[in-house]
């Protein structure tokens, strides 16, 4: 579902500390999202990049190694710095234990580590 | 008490797997599980024990092929014991396919009359209930909308004497200190803190953390994220203890289910091999109905108890209506408020608890996994004498 509407672009807040939150629609580069649910501080959030439906989208700047807060509790931490209004995931984002996450395909999660089994 | 009448057919090796179902083909109200090794395992012959003791099952007819391990006969004398009627034989003894086949729908027969004459229909109120829970195909919806309406629904439930069961302790990374604090008292959140601590070190030891593509390219990104998610289906009620699988839970209240093995000689593997394996574990515990939260959408059923699908995704609701019970996305767009959705959830499982068949259940989706694992059997001892 692509929304031309910039008003009507949603994300939702689990936890007013968070410093990110997910997607109720895909949205283009460029869209403002309203922010809906436990909001803090900041109301809107623009993308500054196309984002799938219930991914995350981060809401402030997060330097790198800065944790990445959802719930109200650390999901991981920030591995590059990552601008307001960027998609949150496994490109800029990683698991505090999980260590081969990281290595999967950004877009689907397929993994590459065993590409080997399948030749 | 259950709210189904059922023959299980119990298979005890991968060579009867094939006889099992075609003696349960095209009969109503007959279920099928078996285990596939020929070398036993205890841990599978109590789960296979506990789904024929099952309240929703009055008959058991046990299944094998001759040269195995685990003993048909034993599993019939076991459920005899419960009071339910048993038979078993072997496929060698009965001369094949054609003849076992014969062999077992004129059993069933036997086995069905003889259940039928024994149940009674008996008023059950949401105390009688056992309810259980579990996710799988998750995305970024599930923690926000799927599992906190099952969430209230539990909290509802138990308030109402009703009993939750929610596993997955391989999901709750990252969430020691917030289980400790939910324990119902000292021993329940020792229990918890030593059901974590082994489920972590576990994961650590396979390095395999219960996170699947399709939760990634649904917008999870951690494990830890995932399992914030996750545990929302335990709603807020203090947590009783921890019971493994193949024990009922003590007594009622909320109970966190522990499907990870145990230490022993043999590692059995990766935990949490897939989603229809934790339906099994929760069913063993004598769960009447499971709930079965999914964001990406699934398209499997359960044998022995319903399972109730809910997606808290509009577009997978949608996509997949034929297979989704509930839409649980009204919560996520303001539309419905949380309590409004669990009492429509509350609606359904009084429905399927009813007679009213689940849609996987209308289906015929009877999917089971029953794998070789070790948990040590003083724990089940304790648990059950508490």
């Amino acid at each position: 579902m692509k929304l031309m509407e910039s008003c009507s672009a949603r994300a939702f807040v689990v936890s007013s500390s968070d410093n990110v939150a997910t997607l109720l629609q895909d949205v283009e580069a460029g869209v403002e999202i309203h922010l809906i649910g436990e909001v803090g501080a900041a109301r809107h959030v623009v993308a500054r990049e196309s984002i799938s439906a219930s991914h995350k989208v981060a809401l402030v700047r997060i330097p790198p190694g800065e944790p990445i807060l959802k719930y109200g509790s650390r999901i991981g931490h920030a591995t590059r710095q990552i601008a307001a209004g960027e998609w949150v995931h496994l490109h800029n984002c990683a698991s505090d234990v999980d260590e081969r996450s990281n290595t999967l395909d950004v877009r689907s999660g397929a993994p590459q580590d065993t590409r080997g089994a399948y030749e | 008490m259950g709210i189904r009448n059922l023959i299980l057919v119990i298979y005890t090796v991968e060579c009867a797997q094939f006889v099992a179902h075609e003696i349960g083909r095209g009969e109503q109200d007959v279920h099928v599980l078996g285990f596939p090794g020929c070398y036993d395992n205890a841990y599978a012959i109590r789960l296979m024990l506990a789904m024929g003791r099952h309240p929703n099952v009055g008959a058991v007819l046990a299944v094998g092929l001759g040269c195995e391990y685990t003993q048909p006969e034993r599993i019939a004398e076991a459920i005899r014991a419960s009071g339910r009627p048993a038979d078993a034989f072997f496929i060698q003894d009965a001369g094949g396919t054609q003849k076992s086949i014969q062999r077992g729908k004129e059993s069933i027969q036997s086995l069905k009359a003889q259940a039928d004459k024994v149940a009674r229909r008996a008023p059950m109120v949401a105390k009688d209930l056992v309810i259980g829970c579990e996710c799988g195909g998750s995305d970024g919806t599930s923690g926000l909308a799927g599992n906190p309406v099952v969430g209230r629904y539990f909290d509802r439930l138990v308030e109402a004497g009703g009993t939750a069961v929610f596993e997955e302790t391989v999901e709750q990374i990252g969430l020691r200190n917030i289980l400790v604090e939910r324990g119902a008292n000292t021993q329940a959140s020792a229990e918890l803190a030593a059901a974590y601590d082994k489920a972590e070190s576990y994961c650590r030891s396979v390095r395999q953390w219960s996170a699947s593509p399709g939760n990634f390219a649904g917008g999870l990104t951690t494990i830890e994220e995932k399992s914030l998610g996750a545990f929302a289906k335990s709603g807020t009620q203090p947590i009783q203890g921890v019971i493994k699988v193949a024990q009922e839970p003590p007594h009622a209240g909320l109970w966190l289910m522990d499907s990870v093995p145990d230490p022993h000689f043999m590692q059995f593997g990766y935990t949490n091999p897939n989603d229809s394996e934790g339906i099994m574990d929760l069913i063993s515990a004598g769960c009447h109905i499971v709930l079965f939260v999914t964001g990406r959408g699934s398209v499997i059923g359960s044998p022995v108890a319903p399972l109730i699908k809910i997606t808290g995704n509009a577009e997978t609701f949608r996509r997949m209506e034929d297979d989704m019970d509930f839409d649980a996305s009204p919560v996520l767009t303001g539309e419905q408020s949380l309590e409004a959705c669990a009492d429509a959830l509350h609606q359904r499982v009084v429905e399927v608890a009813s007679g009213s068949p689940s849609k996987p259940e209308a289906m015929g989706h009877r999917e089971y996994f029953i794998p070789y694992k070790h948990q040590s059997i003083p724990s089940l001892q304790a648990g059950c004498h508490a």
